[in-house]
């Protein structure tokens, strides 16, 4: 899975070489191997390495503060949203709903790989939601329609069909 | 900028630490473990750090990386790799070691929990030979986890063994000023024993051991069924039903028609209500009514209950007159087309109807007035001066669907004569504001006449004594009794039954003679006439309530006509009718982000389903699996597709198809001797709880949600053979070869159960199973018996048919090719003129219908000759290996077999994939 999200991510940044992955342990963490160094370890280390590779620094955000914001959400998704219980599940959505209430994107206004790597992490939650839940989850789903609508991102995951129009208007009756 | 940390908390320790080393300028608050601090999390998370800019940080290594990048400090890649490490390895272990040493007092244990990563860590110094972890100098991975690993590291009372590159690293930092005073800060002085009260804050964590083995890509649906503690009775229980044999009585397949109602049995009269004859069905009525009935139906007589499942096309009224007239038809003529349209919608969508009769016959006419007369003779008939519109230009009374206006009650623009589509409120066609003929777009006058009114007032009482009894004891859906309680708590009124019309039933009364009757008083009937014209001994079904439970499939804006209105004319006739006992309604089907609408043309219509290429069952299996039931749902290609792939191809397909390959490959296609370990029990257990909830369910018609049930029953066998890989353990010892011998003949033994589930859902991919198992037709009537009774249907020695994939991915350029030749308005014209046969595909652009062609590009025919070719290659090729023949003959009989196999796939619509290898997964 891992290893789908990183190579869909080269794609994405338009990177010539395709590189050589493996994983190791149980958990088959994502390792790559490279020439000149010692292999890297880890979805997200390798995901900013292959960033600053493409030179596309602005991906990791372009301040101080939005390049926290980004680091915190990819720990995000490595910690929170792997193997969850269908409660942790209803917090996760829920808080990350409320957290997308006034955001375009998870670090504001511009597009990082935060979005990118929460969008792969979510997509198998938000696919087992109903339209009912969807629309619970209004914000989630604006943010991650967007996301899988931005080009070059979706490629290995299958597209999600998100209503236009809402079927349940509010939940006040 | 302020930090907000608790005293106590583990992780305040890392961020007080990094303030430490880096002087950064920043407040620090403390405050209570349960204080919620960022606004948009609902359980507390601390540390955490307020932004200048107002944002929240939550997480203490993203706040210490930014508190050492303000510092001037941007950390490298080795330090990004040691911070993730430390999130994603390290804590899950901490946390587990901390709660063993300061909850439990099993300090001795925790060295077991922490020595994986310990050793990691104690590997990478060795080797990197630099003071600190990323080089010479302090980085923030450095102060993260040693502020990490201080409470365990510096508590000497932890046997956690001799690292002598962790000790030199560590004691670098706990010699460190900023360090030892941050320690102070959260611990106070008290080492583990500080983090006492916030320990016994926080959830238990998972046992480290288990979560390891736990596929972390796992689904939540998977892992949640993985929850469910399964008890030891259960798997006692299991394993004593899978021994017992199938059941002797011979299967009820072969019905006898007619069907009577039987002494001592459960006779069910199904019915689902009758489509509208001159519109072809879409979706949304095909799982509102049709599909719905048939899959309970079907389901009905797998459990041996005495089911009669009629339908029908109702044919009379206005809209069909008019039709007719636009046609250069007589209304019989156009009825007699559309009913053959509707019948063959149905039957490739296989409703098993019983019968499929109309409304248009004479027995309708006869039961009609009969019930008319009865109704007349009790007194429940009033008579009443109507004030009708008339269209002058038109000449005729409009009907009410030729009226449209404004609604009186809610202004809406569009209301139709009889209803509001907007609030839903009936309208009488005279109260429209102003009114307009549909036809002529003239503005009609008001005439009176003379009509009857069925005096719903009088029956009241007896409908509400009736209701309390029917909807408490039968299955009625939550909006059936919703609907009808509104209905009541309006009051009712009494509603005309007459109308001047020629296309209708008779009015027998020789004051009402040029009138006809109204449609909702007549259609319902049409279910008493269209099992009339069935059998004539009809009313052992429709006068006998003591024997015989009425079940009304519809979609939710029918209700009242079938709570109310119906069972008010038929209580007062007075002849001991059947009336309603279960009321199952669907809500609605949209279609992908609109509603289906018929006059727009919107949406998939069931004549255009079959010429998709897409198989019926898999329609069915899409329907049922977004059945609106209890909630609005949507029908989506995309969705479509994906839960084709991932449920059908990947979960049962993959399933059912690995465990009869197995059966082949390794068995000579005869099922193995099984002897079930523990392990193999406990999955009977899970299965046999699937099967019952499944029974459960459906015995309450929540059709939706039983079929979730099969699927989790296929995920749990997929999971039973990755687990226990039959590919490997078949190359090893006996032993080994015996265990993949168990876990083959269970798989199979599963496969069966679930030909029988599916059957109601699925009818031909049902068959095609048990005709790859050879499965015996007795299985079907004994899995179902009762609560759900798994057994061994497949016995040792039993030879199994050939196994073949079971369905088609579905491509996303392929239904992106669909949505747009059958989903826009383009069909518009299609539905509009229906003066075309309503079978000729819409006419659709020319690249998309291109692009279609694809799918319907496959050949049925050549591909049975061809899989016949592949088997009896195959018997060839097996024959010379078990003869030992030499090994260039068997490669060039084994090449032309791969031919054979991509001539097969590309028949049948696939790209040619090589031929699976031996422990290939999926």
């Amino acid at each position: 899975m891992a290893l789908r999200e990183l190579s869909s991510l080269e794609k994405f940044l338009g990177l010539k070489k395709p590189n050589k992955y493996s994983t190791q342990g149980d958990k088959k963490v994502p390792v790559l191997q490279s020439n000149n160094g010692p292999a890297l370890v880890g979805l997200v280390t390798i995901a900013c390495h292959l960033v600053k590779e493409a030179k596309r620094p602005e991906l990791l955000g372009d301040s101080a503060e939005s390049r926290a914001v980004v680091q915190q959400w990819l720990e995000h998704r490595v910690t929170k949203l792997e193997g969850c219980t269908k409660e942790d599940v209803k917090t996760v959505l829920k808080d990350f709903n409320l957290y997308l209430q006034d955001k375009v994107y998870l670090a504001g206004n511009q597009f990082t790989l935060a979005d990118i790597f929460m969008y792969y992490g979510i997509h198998s939650l938000i696919v087992e939601l109903a339209i009912q839940e969807k629309e619970q989850y209004m914000n989630v789903t604006r943010w991650f329609d967007h996301i899988q609508h931005y080009p070059g991102i979706r490629h290995h995951l299958p597209p999600v069909a998100v209503l236009r129009n809402r079927i349940y208007t509010g939940r006040h009756h | 900028m302020t930090l907000f940390v608790s005293e106590g908390n583990p992780h305040c320790l890392k961020v007080l630490a990094a303030l430490e080393v880096t002087g950064a300028k920043c407040d620090v608050q403390y405050v209570n473990h349960e204080e919620r601090v960022v606004p948009f999390l609902s359980r507390p998370a601390l540390p955490a750090l307020l932004l200048p800019s107002g944002l929240h940080l939550f997480s203490s290594n993203a706040i210490c990386r930014y508190l050492f990048e303000v510092n001037g400090q941007d950390s490298s890649e080795l330090c990004n790799q040691w911070l993730e490490w430390e999130t994603t390895e390290l804590q899950p272990a901490l946390i587990h070691a901390l709660h063993m040493a300061v909850l439990q007092g099993k300090g001795s244990e925790v060295s077991k929990v922490l020595q994986g990563p310990l050793n990691y860590l104690d590997q990478s110094l060795s080797k990197k030979n630099t003071p600190y972890l990323t080089g010479e100098a302090v980085s923030v991975a450095d102060v993260v986890l040693w502020a990490a690993l201080y409470p365990i590291l510096s508590d000497s009372s932890l046997a956690l063994g001799e690292r002598k590159s962790v000790k030199i690293w560590f004691d670098h930092g706990a010699a460190m000023h900023s360090l030892q005073c941050a320690a102070q800060k959260v611990l106070q002085g008290k080492g583990l024993q500080g983090m006492k009260s916030y320990m016994q804050k926080q959830p238990a964590p998972q046992s480290s051991q288990c979560r390891d083995t736990q596929p972390c890509n796992s689904s939540p649906a998977e892992s949640e069924e993985g929850e469910r503690l399964v008890l030891e009775e259960e798997i006692e229980a299991a394993a004593l039903t899978w021994s017992k044999s199938l059941n002797a009585c011979p299967l009820v397949a072969n019905r006898q028609h007619p069907i009577l109602p039987e002494e001592g049995k459960r006779n069910l009269l199904v019915t689902s209500a009758l489509p509208y004859v001159n519109n072809v069905p879409h979706l949304g009525n095909i799982i509102g009514c049709v599909l719905s009935a048939d899959v309970f139906s079907r389901y009905g007589r797998l459990r041996g209950w005495n089911v009669l499942f009629v339908c029908g096309t109702d044919e009379y009224g206005t809209a069909t007159e008019n039709k007719a007239r636009e046609e250069g038809l007589t209304p019989q003529q156009i009825c007699d087309k559309y009913h053959a349209v509707h019948s063959s919608i149905y039957k490739w969508f296989q409703i098993d109807f019983d019968y499929f009769g109309r409304t248009t016959t004479e027995k309708q006419t006869e039961i009609a007035q009969n019930i008319f007369w009865r109704l007349h003779e009790h007194g429940f008939l009033m008579e009443d001066t109507v004030e009708q519109l008339r269209c002058e230009s038109c000449q005729r009374f409009l009907a009410d669907r030729f009226v449209e206006g404004t609604c009186p009650h809610c202004s809406y623009p569009e209301a139709r004569g009889d209803q509001c589509d907007k609030c839903g409120r009936l309208i009488n066609a005279v109260e429209l504001r102003e009114p307009q003929c549909k036809v002529c777009r003239q503005t009609p006058v008001i005439r009176s006449s003379k009509h009857l009114f069925l005096d719903l007032p009088k029956l009241e009482t007896q409908l509400e004594q009736w209701l309390d009894k029917s909807t408490s004891t039968g299955d009625w859906t939550a909006n059936a009794k919703q609907i009808t309680r509104s209905w009541l708590r309006d009051g009712l009124k009494p509603r005309c039954i007459t109308r001047d019309l020629k296309w209708g039933t008779p009015v027998p009364h020789p004051d009402f003679k040029e009138k006809v009757f109204y449609v909702w008083f007549d259609a319902p009937i049409g279910y008493l006439s269209i099992t009339a014209n069935y059998t004539d001994k009809w009313e052992t079904w429709w006068k006998n309530p003591h024997q015989v439970e009425l079940y009304n499939f519809m979609a939710k804006d029918n209700v009242p006509f079938h709570s109310v209105v119906f069972p008010c004319s038929l209580l007062g006739a007075q002849d001991n009718y059947t009336l309603v006992n279960h009321l199952v309604a669907t809500e609605y089907l949209n279609y992908e982000d609109t509603k289906f609408s018929k006059s727009r043309g919107v949406g998939v219509f069931g004549d255009m389903a079959k010429d998709t290429g897409i198989p019926s069952d898999v329609w069915r299996f899409y329907l049922l699996y977004v059945r609106p039931e209890g909630q609005d749902s949507a029908f989506s290609w995309a969705d479509m597709a994906t839960k084709n792939n991932s449920e059908l191809l990947n979960n049962l397909g993959n399933f059912i198809n690995r465990a009869g390959m197995f059966v082949t490959k390794f068995f000579e296609g005869c099922v193995p001797a099984m002897e079930l370990q523990h392990e193999d029990k406990k999955l009977l257990a899970l299965v046999g709880w699937e099967l019952q909830q499944y029974i459960q369910l459906m015995d309450k018609v929540k059709i939706r949600d039983a079929l979730k049930h099969i699927l989790n029953i296929s995920r749990h066998g997929n999971q039973y053979i990755q687990v226990n890989e039959p590919w490997k353990k078949i190359k090893g010892g006996d032993t080994e070869r015996q265990r993949a011998g168990t876990v083959t003949g269970v798989s199979v033994n599963i496969s069966c159960l679930l030909s029988v589930m599916l059957f109601p859902y699925m009818p031909s991919v049902s068959q095609t199973i048990r005709d790859q198992l050879n499965a015996p037709q007795s299985c079907i009537n004994t899995m179902l018996q009762g609560t759900g009774t798994f057994v061994c249907a497949l016995s040792a020695g039993h030879r199994i048919g050939t196994v073949s994939p079971l369905f088609q991915k579905l491509e996303v350029d392929q239904i992106e090719a669909l949505k747009k030749r059958f989903g826009g308005q383009q069909t518009t014209a299609q539905a509009a003129a229906s003066s075309q046969p309503a079978t000729v595909p819409a006419p659709a652009a020319p690249a998309a219908a291109a692009e279609a062609v694809t799918v319907s590009g496959v050949d049925p025919e050549k591909g049975k000759q061809l899989t016949q070719a592949v088997a009896e290659q195959g018997e060839k090729v097996r024959a010379l290996k078990a003869q030992k023949a030499e090994k260039a003959v068997i490669t060039a009989e084994v090449a032309k077999l791969l031919d054979l196999k991509k001539q097969l796939a590309v028949a049948e619509g696939k790209t040619p994939e090589p031929a699976p290898q031996k422990g290939k997964k999926k």
